[in-house]
């Protein structure tokens, strides 16, 4: 039997603002336990929300982003459940109303195409604040420093139709809200966070009973729930049974999913509209000058990368992962305008890689785009080769010093100086009798080795160019 | 001296004839000789009001006096303090002291009056009665063996025996009008979002709004307008409110040009045929004083008790969610585990009332019910606006009595709370509308006190001002006391 899977996916995204959803607390991530909450995020007796309007125009911006209706008056309303990480018994979300609909987003597939995935909406809504049950000798503590966070909650249309498309949908959205910055989506630090509703059924029959798996917080995570889900499914199915509505939660060490709870144990969170919150009203021009303000989208900058700087569209794709790397390439062409694809292979494929080991983000990248641009000029004009290049900036992450400094220093300079070349060229060929004769017997193969051994006697400073084109002619003698 | 009107005693402090200090210690005292027969206060700290009207005089010694400068208020005790504890006369608030004050409360600090301890109420202001407060039933000044109203018959109470001179209530339903009525004096609910609530312990957050009870039309205007104003920090006070003349507004002596509508639903069999003649009287004393008498219909008033008692208690299950045990107020000893703790600290925690709130209010928003009950009530509810829009458009405003019955006995409607809810009968449907309203004592019938109920546009509590005032200039009601708390502290 073919067997079709269909995906719907849930995305929770902390809003990146200074202050909370609904009161003036801070949402920096990490400090001390309850240090950053007030009357209201704890909610205390007689205590009432005010909408953060940050919050609201972030969630707007990510709604036009994916091409959605922004309703100009949404409404909140209170979800009811008791749990002791929300204080007032209820979350303040927009249930009946959402500030957007109607949206969706193109993502890649695999034959090279794209499939649009509709976004049903995006409402907001406050965060939870956390306990803490493991260690604790049989008592719970809770940390009410998230208590009130602003989220928006990103609803996708059941169109997925595998989990490659899951997780090629969930990257496309992700990067789009790192674009944006409207959150810093640290999936590890729960600001991007994904649940997950799985079905299957024969094509062309209604949509299978779903299961909705929660506790999803890495895409390699999600693509594994998925797969065991869907095979869960498609065993119990074949083996005569019936999928049932339910929650489940992923373990992410056994690799496997258990059942949380059922459809029958199913909160009834009793929506009603929040009445200590007016409705949200926003006006098209204010909608307007949002739009105004939208940065360039992954997509557009990824099509200039191409047609303005010629890159690959793979090296088009590394370098609009994030904006701030976007940016950071276009102040190195600046810096390096010769070369746009020097300055690309450069950032995407060396500094990033030493980045990476030294566990930093291209903002905190102790080589600015202007030093960088420095030792490209320096490859330019032969000064350095490539090798040679990446000792250099070896260095430069080592220290302050601008490639000239560096090259100056340790004597790096290429020699291009044919007599010096010739020089060396004549040593090694003395020095390898045997493999002379061999290659004047016709062993071409072994020119490499004279090269390297050339290069080697210069300690790499001997222009590789220069060191070939001297050899074609000494070693025919 | 001790049954002054807050003008009266303000134009002596003024005139340098007395002192804060002085005005304190003679309710002081008279709270300490009489708050026994009444249960009216709940909480008090002589010491900390003797501060503060120390403080006063001082203040007054080196500036001009402020708004309300040395006048002792009472206030309920679901406004939050920093000083004392605050209970909502509830046990499920056994050992919370607020961090923070109510906005109302800051106002009138920076109005410079002297804050006079907590009174009791309905817990969380559930009830019409006062007997459902976990500090015991509160008792009207008129007749001890009867109720005071509710639920700020604590308030009401304190006032009418001149325990303090004004204090301040909350009206969801009627709960500053109806213990008004029913105790004497006069209480004013501000239009919805005229005043803050920040602060103040949510019952219905759609329908609570704070007011004044005192012993003048006046009075309620001075406290109001001290009260009163934009608060950035709830989102439901509005902040375009027109600005009115509180205290001009008050200086009206007749009713020419006034067209009062008498809707023909508040006037039925079944009342008390004393309160009705008593409001009938003053209707006829309006006419005298120049106003015309249009007789109007409000034709969804039937529906209100009903919409109330569904939207009321569904907001409400939701306010007293908070109280869980988990981080304030009372936890049960030895939970078993969480729902054990969640259950018993409210079990413990919660009177029976309020309880039966909570679960009507849970039903009602319940999967499968929520169409059938919260939102046909919200439905109703537009209708009944819709009712007061289309009257307004005949008259200025409308008048009604504040209740069917003057006060009746303690314990004798406590097993019947649908009785109860019907206490709230003939003001609840205001709240509903987001109307302002004032009551103000115009009868008394059989020794207990009966109330005329103004009803205003919304933002127009000029208009319930001017009337009640031209009414209360030609007519001694509000200066009736009872006699029975007529002694001074300390002489009896």
């Amino acid at each position: 039997m073919s067997w079709e899977v269909v995906i719907g996916l849930e995305v929770h995204v902390q809003i990146n603002t200074a202050t909370k959803a609904f009161c003036g607390c801070s949402t920096e991530f990490g400090s001390e336990p309850n240090t950053q909450t007030c009357p209201v995020c704890l909610g205390m007796p007689g205590q009432l929300p005010v909408l953060n309007g940050e919050a609201a125009e972030k969630t707007i911006l990510t709604g036009l982003a994916i091409n959605a209706d922004i309703n100009l008056e949404s409404k909140f309303d209170r979800k009811n459940y008791f749990y002791p990480d929300l204080p007032k018994g209820y979350q303040i979300s927009q249930f009946a109303v959402p500030l957007v609909e109607n949206g969706y987003l193109d993502i890649p597939v695999k034959d090279g195409g794209e499939k649009r995935i509709g976004i049903t909406r995006i409402h907001m809504e406050e965060d939870a604040g956390k306990s803490m049950h493991e260690g604790l000798d049989g008592v719970s503590h809770i940390d009410l420093n998230r208590s009130g966070v602003p989220l928006m909650e990103i609803v996708s249309e059941p169109d997925m139709r595998s989990a490659d498309e899951a997780i090629a949908y969930l990257k496309q959205l992700h990067q789009l809200i790192v674009f944006l910055d409207v959150s810093g989506a640290n999936m590890e630090m729960g600001q991007f966070r994904c649940d997950a509703n799985v079905s299957v059924h024969q094509p062309g029959t209604p949509f299978g009973t779903r299961a909705e798996l929660k506790n999803l917080n890495s895409f390699r995570f999600i693509k594994q729930a998925i797969e065991y889900e869907v095979n869960r499914q498609i065993e119990l199915i074949e083996d005569g049974g019936e999928v049932v509505q339910e929650t489940r939660l992923f373990d992410s060490a056994k690799g496997e999913s258990r059942p949380m709870r059922s459809k029958e144990e199913a909160h009834d969170y009793r929506y009603f509209p929040e009445p200590d919150l007016p409705p949200l009203r926003v006006t098209q021009q204010q909608v307007d000058a949002i739009r105004d303000g939208m940065p360039e989208l992954p997509g557009q900058l990824r099509h200039r990368f191409e047609t303005e700087y010629g890159l690959s569209s793979y090296d088009a794709d590394v370098l609009t992962q994030t904006r701030a790397l976007a940016d950071w390439y276009e102040s190195l062409v600046a810096a390096h305008p010769a070369d746009p694809k020097r300055c690309a292979n450069w950032l995407a494929n060396e500094l990033l890689g030493r980045l990476k080991e030294l566990g930093k983000e291209i903002e905190h990248s102790p080589v600015s785009a202007q030093r960088l641009a420095g030792m490209l000029d320096r490859i330019a004009d032969n000064t350095i080769s490539g090798k040679i290049a990446k000792d250099v900036l070896d260095a430069m992450l080592e220290s302050d010093d601008d490639a000239d400094a560096i090259i100056e220093a340790k004597g790096l300079k290429q020699v291009s100086d044919s007599g010096a070349i010739d020089a060396i060229i004549e040593a090694v060929m003395a020095a390898n009798p045997d493999q002379l004769a061999g290659y004047r017997a016709g062993k071409d193969k072994l020119m490499g080795f004279f090269v390297g051994q050339v290069m080697k006697a210069s300690k790499g400073q001997a222009n590789p160019a220069m060191v070939n084109q001297r050899l074609q002619v000494l070693l025919k003698g | 001296m001790p049954f002054s009107s807050l003008s009266e005693i303000k134009a002596r402090l003024d005139a340098g004839e007395t002192t804060a200090v002085e005005i304190a210690q003679l309710y002081l005292d008279r709270i300490a000789t009489h708050n026994e027969a009444l249960n009216a206060f709940v909480h008090l700290d002589a010491d900390h009001v003797l501060a503060q009207a120390q403080a006063s005089d001082a203040y007054r010694a080196k500036h001009a006096p402020r708004p309300l400068e040395g006048l002792p208020i009472a206030v309920k005790d679901i406004f939050c303090t920093q000083d004392g504890p605050t209970r909502c006369c509830s046990n499920i608030l056994d050992g919370f002291n607020a961090p923070y004050d109510a906005h109302v409360i800051t106002r009138l600090k920076e109005a410079g009056a002297v804050l006079v301890g907590k009174t009791n109420m309905d817990e969380f202001a559930m009830g019409s009665s006062t007997e459902t407060s976990a500090f015991g039933v509160c008792r009207n000044p008129w007749d001890v063996s009867r109720i005071p109203g509710g639920s700020s018959g604590g308030s009401a109470s304190a006032v009418a025996a001149a325990l303090t001179p004004a204090a301040l209530g909350t009206d969801t339903g009627g709960s500053i009008r109806q213990p008004a009525a029913l105790c004497g004096i006069t209480g004013l609910k501000p239009t919805y979002g005229r005043v803050s609530r920040r602060g103040i312990i949510a019952f219905a957050s759609s329908l609570d709004q704070a007011g004044p009870m005192t012993r003048s039309v006046r009075d309620a205007a001075m406290v109001t307008a001290a009260m009163s104003g934009h608060d950035s920090g709830d989102a439901t006070s509005v902040s375009d409110a027109p600005e009115l003349d509180w205290l001009a507004a008050c200086d009206k002596t007749d009713m020419k040009g006034l067209r009062i509508g008498k809707p023909k639903e508040y006037f039925v069999d079944g009342m008390d045929a004393g309160v009705r003649a008593s409001v009938e009287a003053a209707l006829k004393q309006c006419e005298a004083l120049g106003a015309e008498i249009v007789d109007i219909s409000l034709p969804h008033t039937e529906y209100a008790v009903a919409t109330y008692y569904v939207i009321a208690p569904s907001e409400a299950s939701a306010n007293l969610s908070r109280y869980d045990g988990v981080r304030f107020g009372r936890r049960c000893d030895e939970p078993e585990d969480l729902l054990d703790m969640y259950t018993r600290s409210r079990d413990e925690g919660f009177g029976s009332e309020v309880k039966r709130r909570i679960l009507t209010g849970a039903f009602a928003l319940s999967s499968g019910y929520y169409d059938a009950y919260y939102l046909k009530a919200q439905q109703v509810r537009t209708l009944i606006q819709q009712d007061f829009l289309q009257a307004f458009e005949q008259v200025d405003v409308i008048a009604t009595p504040t209740s069917p019955v003057t006060a009746f006995a303690v314990g004798e409607k406590t097993d019947d709370p649908l009785t109860m809810y019907l206490a709230d009968i003939f003001t609840l449907a205001l709240n509903l509308a987001g109307l302002p309203g004032l009551s103000q004592p115009c009868g008394m019938v059989d020794g207990l006190p009966v109330g005329l109920q103004w009803i205003a546009p919304a933002w127009r509590e000029d208009v319930l001002l001017g009337a009640a005032s031209a009414y209360e200039s030609a007519t001694e009601w509000s200066s009736q006391t009872p006699q029975a708390f007529a002694a001074n502290g300390g002489e009896s």
